[in-house]
């Protein structure tokens, strides 16, 4: 829509439909998924084509959206002052998904720390008790769960994530050198390292002795690690996105904001699982298992 | 800064809009968008607002006689279903009111038109993204509206207030769908929140015009930032607490249920964590409105610029540390209830710093009474009576006896039906000359006003004294020595419903006579940048930027 006249270089981005097909696929999102859940319009619980035409909406938009911002960053609309802009976004969507986070720890040290509090303890008597701090977690896991290992698996998930926070640097590096088989090479490794770390979260699940379903110390963990787990799985779309425009011959030494936008989501995930880590399988078993 | 510092494009006659379709539905203008946001609030207003008719209605006398007309069954069982659909109405309500008619009015609506407008830019940041916030807050206004009329509990719909708390949100209380789709709805509501917020932050640190500090910008513009901060960190911890409502309901996760060592109260911990700031994120840009008018109608800049400002950053701080003060009967520790009580009060320090600078701005001025000054002033008359009895409600001690009373319902009505509302109305007045290009009829815009304080007043002011004799809230029927109170609360609502159907006559009366705007109508006092622009504003303003001088004020 912009004319001849202007003289700044903001970004006035031309009408697009994706916004009002988003917002649409979103409502299908939503009424496939009760449907599925708990049956909707006639249609019985378990249904699941509503939601799997919703999902397939969203993935339809997100794919056509993007497109066109890569396009549009191709022909020049994304000027040094957009660019800022687009920075800013990216970080206060982290810094939104941090409080996402926020809520699933929340929940956890409440469970983990407050068990006496909430059986009936005053806060004086509960200060008393665990006057260390640190035993306050005494009572968690709950008595009989039998928790994970914090230095089998776990700890190589660790090592495994902090490793592709390597592979993801010397990639970014090798690509602001214009080393494009490298900066492809560094991202090959850094995906791998992503799937890997997810099979081997998935494999943890299939052997745990407790279940999300029914247990109040399943329900802490699976969702704490399980939306870590699924923001990897964003995570290694997005880096594998990255991969495959480089392969294709897009992002340049210079201007390569989807791949930055990339690392930096996969830093917060990386560090999220460090909070995880620390928390949800050192701690405890430190102070109940160890 | 006065307009002869600025320079403007004036070249702008011809713009270039797209085709009606294009325009309205794949909309990435700021202003169009704006409107679109505004058209929306009215309608979601009008269903809310009917909805608190219903209420008032049935509360009229004591006895239970209005739902029962709109329910199924005979007798006992249409009595039954009465007592759901009435707390479905109650629920409805507040979630509408909230999520679909101040937030999409005062963020969405005057933020999309004005911080642009006062920064000097030419777009929202992220044009894009702006429109599916607009399109998300329609699509889940239409799940809320679907929630409505599945079955939930006992009936269609979800009755546990728009607080939902479990277990009556959990599948004991509300079993059905309904409160699964009301769940997506907030979900849904609160991305296009977080995404217009992330708009809002971005459009206001990159996009100032050359020579705009941020100790320059005009304070709706603050109050917009800040509330776009609110929205950023406080939305995504009630999506945390939304989804282990879902998962307990439907995957058999424990994290609300006492009989699995869940915990109900960690629920209303997260919510209100969300929920307090979310009170704060509805009055701050109406703020920023007052500020405005009560500085271009005394012709005087604001007194205390910098202290309005850091005013309402400190109330976003704080905001952020009293929540449990909401849930001072859940039999939490005396220490924690004495922390909060504190915490609550220094909120009164920079809201106090706010009533007093705006008071200091009309002193001495020549003040004009035109009709959005009409609304400011009654915005911070009847804002303050709200926060003294915040004041009163934020000791614990106190709260025993007045928590969940109409005293509360009072309250926060004041703070949000009188203060939100009316700086909403305000911010209209103010602005519609601007956004529409024609005058409304100022004797029916101050009609407008002066049913609307006077039928708002006798509404909610009695509710102090019936929460006082302890009428508790949320109830559909009540003992007869209330029945006084309830009937001038009654007499209220239809005040007010007078009041808005004037609103309607005047806005039909300035579609039907299309008196042409002026650029700037309001004279000397209106010093921001959008009054150095035509009215309507051109579909791409500022193609050059304004340079906004040092010498200039706010």
């Amino acid at each position: 829509m912009a004319h001849d006249e202007v003289k700044h270089d903001f970004h006035l981005v031309n009408p697009s439909p994706w916004p009002l097909l988003g917002s649409l696929s979103v409502v299908v999102t939503a009424l496939g998924g009760v449907t599925y859940m708990k049956g909707l319009f006639g249609l019985e619980a378990g249904t699941w084509w509503l939601l799997a035409v919703g999902l397939a909406m969203v993935m339809w938009v997100m794919f056509g959206w993007w497109r066109e911002v890569i396009k549009e960053g191709g022909i020049g609309d994304h000027t040094p002052v957009v660019q800022i802009g687009l920075r800013y976004g990216m970080i206060l969507f982290i810094a939104s998904e941090v409080m996402f986070f926020v809520g699933w720890f929340w929940s956890f040290f409440e469970f983990a720390i407050f068990e006496s509090a909430r059986v009936g303890e005053t806060w004086d008597s509960a200060n008393a008790l665990y006057a260390d701090g640190l035993s306050r977690f005494a009572d968690w896991p709950p008595v009989g769960v039998e928790t994970f290992d914090p230095f089998h698996l776990p700890l190589i998930n660790t090592l495994i994530l902090l490793l592709s926070g390597t592979t993801v640097t010397w990639a970014h590096h090798a690509l602001q050198h214009n080393d494009r088989a490298g900066a492809k090479l560094g991202l090959v490794f850094t995906v791998l390292l992503g799937m890997v770390f997810t099979l081997l979260q998935a494999y943890e699940y299939s052997h745990a002795a407790f279940t999300f379903d029914g247990t109040l110390y399943g329900s802490a963990f699976f969702m704490a690690t399980g939306f870590h787990g699924a923001h990897v799985v964003i995570g290694t779309i997005f880096l594998a996105v990255c991969l495959i425009r480089l392969l294709m011959g897009g992002m340049s030494a210079e201007k390569h904001l989807g791949f930055e936008f990339a690392a930096w989501y996969w830093h917060f995930v990386d560090v999220v699982w460090l909070f995880l880590f620390a928390f949800v399988y050192v701690v405890p078993f430190l102070v109940y298992g160890g | 800064m006065p307009m002869d510092e600025v320079a403007i494009d004036h070249h702008d006659s011809h713009d270039h809009k797209p085709g009606f379709f294009t325009r309205w539905l794949f909309s990435t203008n700021h202003k169009d968008i704006g409107t679109l946001y505004l058209i929306f609030a009215l309608i979601a207003g009008v269903v809310g607002y009917t909805l608190s008719g219903l209420i008032r209605w049935e509360l009229a006398e004591p006895g239970i006689g209005v739902m029962t007309q709109f329910v199924a069954g005979e007798g006992d069982v249409a009595i039954q279903n009465a007592k759901h659909f009435y707390n479905t109405v109650i629920t409805y309500h507040g979630l509408i009111m909230i999520f679909f008619m101040v937030m999409p009015a005062l963020i969405g609506g005057f933020g999309n038109w004005f911080v642009p407008l006062m920064i000097g830019a030419p777009d929202m940041a992220f044009p894009r993204m702006n429109n599916i916030s607009f399109w998300l807050t329609v699509a889940a206004f239409v799940l809320a509206c679907i929630s409505m009329t599945v079955p939930g509990g006992p009936g269609d719909g979800f009755g546990g207030g728009w607080v939902l708390y479990p277990p009556l949100s959990s599948t004991t209380g509300h079993p059905g769908p309904a409160m699964d789709v009301l769940i997506l709805s907030l979900h849904t509501a609160g991305i296009a929140s977080i995404l217009g917020a992330i708009n809002f932050i971005v459009t206001i640190l990159n996009m100032r015009a050359p020579g705009m500090t941020m100790h320059k910008m005009p304070l709706f513009a603050w109050g917009v930032l800040i509330t776009a901060v609110l929205l950023l960190l406080s939305l995504p911890v009630l999506a945390a607490a939304l989804t282990m409502l879902l998962t307990d309901r439907n995957f058999g996760s424990q994290f609300f249920a006492p009989a699995g060592g869940g915990d109900p109260i960690m629920f209303q911990h997260l919510f209100w964590f969300f929920g307090h700031p979310e009170v704060y994120i509805m009055i701050l840009p109406a703020f920023g409105i007052v500020s405005h008018i009560v500085s271009t109608f005394s012709k005087k800049p604001i007194f205390g610029y910098l202290g309005m400002a850091y005013a309402m950053v400190s109330i976003g701080v704080i905001g952020f540390v009293v929540w449990a003060h909401h849930m001072y009967t859940v039999g939490m520790d005396v220490d924690l209830k004495a922390y909060f009580v504190a915490a609550t009060m220094v909120i009164a320090v920079p809201t106090g710093i706010k009533i007093f600078s705006w008071i200091a701005t009309m002193w001495g001025g020549s003040i004009d009474f035109t009709v959005p000054m009409l609304w400011a002033i009654g915005f911070i008359f009847l804002f303050t009576v709200g926060g003294v009895t915040g004041v009163v409600l934020a000791n614990a001690g106190i709260d025993h006896a007045l928590h969940d009373t109409y005293y509360v319902v009072a309250h926060f009505h004041y703070v949000l039906s009188l203060g939100a509302v009316f700086g909403l109305f305000a911010g209209w007045y103010y602005w519609f000359e601007k956004m529409f290009g024609i005058k409304y009829n100022g004797m029916i815009g101050g009609l407008h006003f002066w049913l609307m304080f006077i039928g708002s007043n006798v509404l909610f002011f009695p509710q102090h004294f019936l929460g006082l004799q302890g009428m508790p809230r949320r109830y559909i029927d009540y003992a007869d020595g209330f029945a006084t109170w309830h009937m001038w609360s009654s007499i209220g609502y239809a005040i007010t419903l007078v009041a808005t159907l004037i609103f309607f006559v005047g806005l039909v009366e300035a579609m039907i006579r299309r008196r042409k705007g002026e650029a700037n109508p309001w004279g000397e006092g209106a010093t921001t940048l959008e009054w150095t622009l035509p009215s309507p504003p051109p579909f791409h303003q500022f193609n050059e930027l304004p340079h906004v001088s040092n010498k200039g004020g706010h």
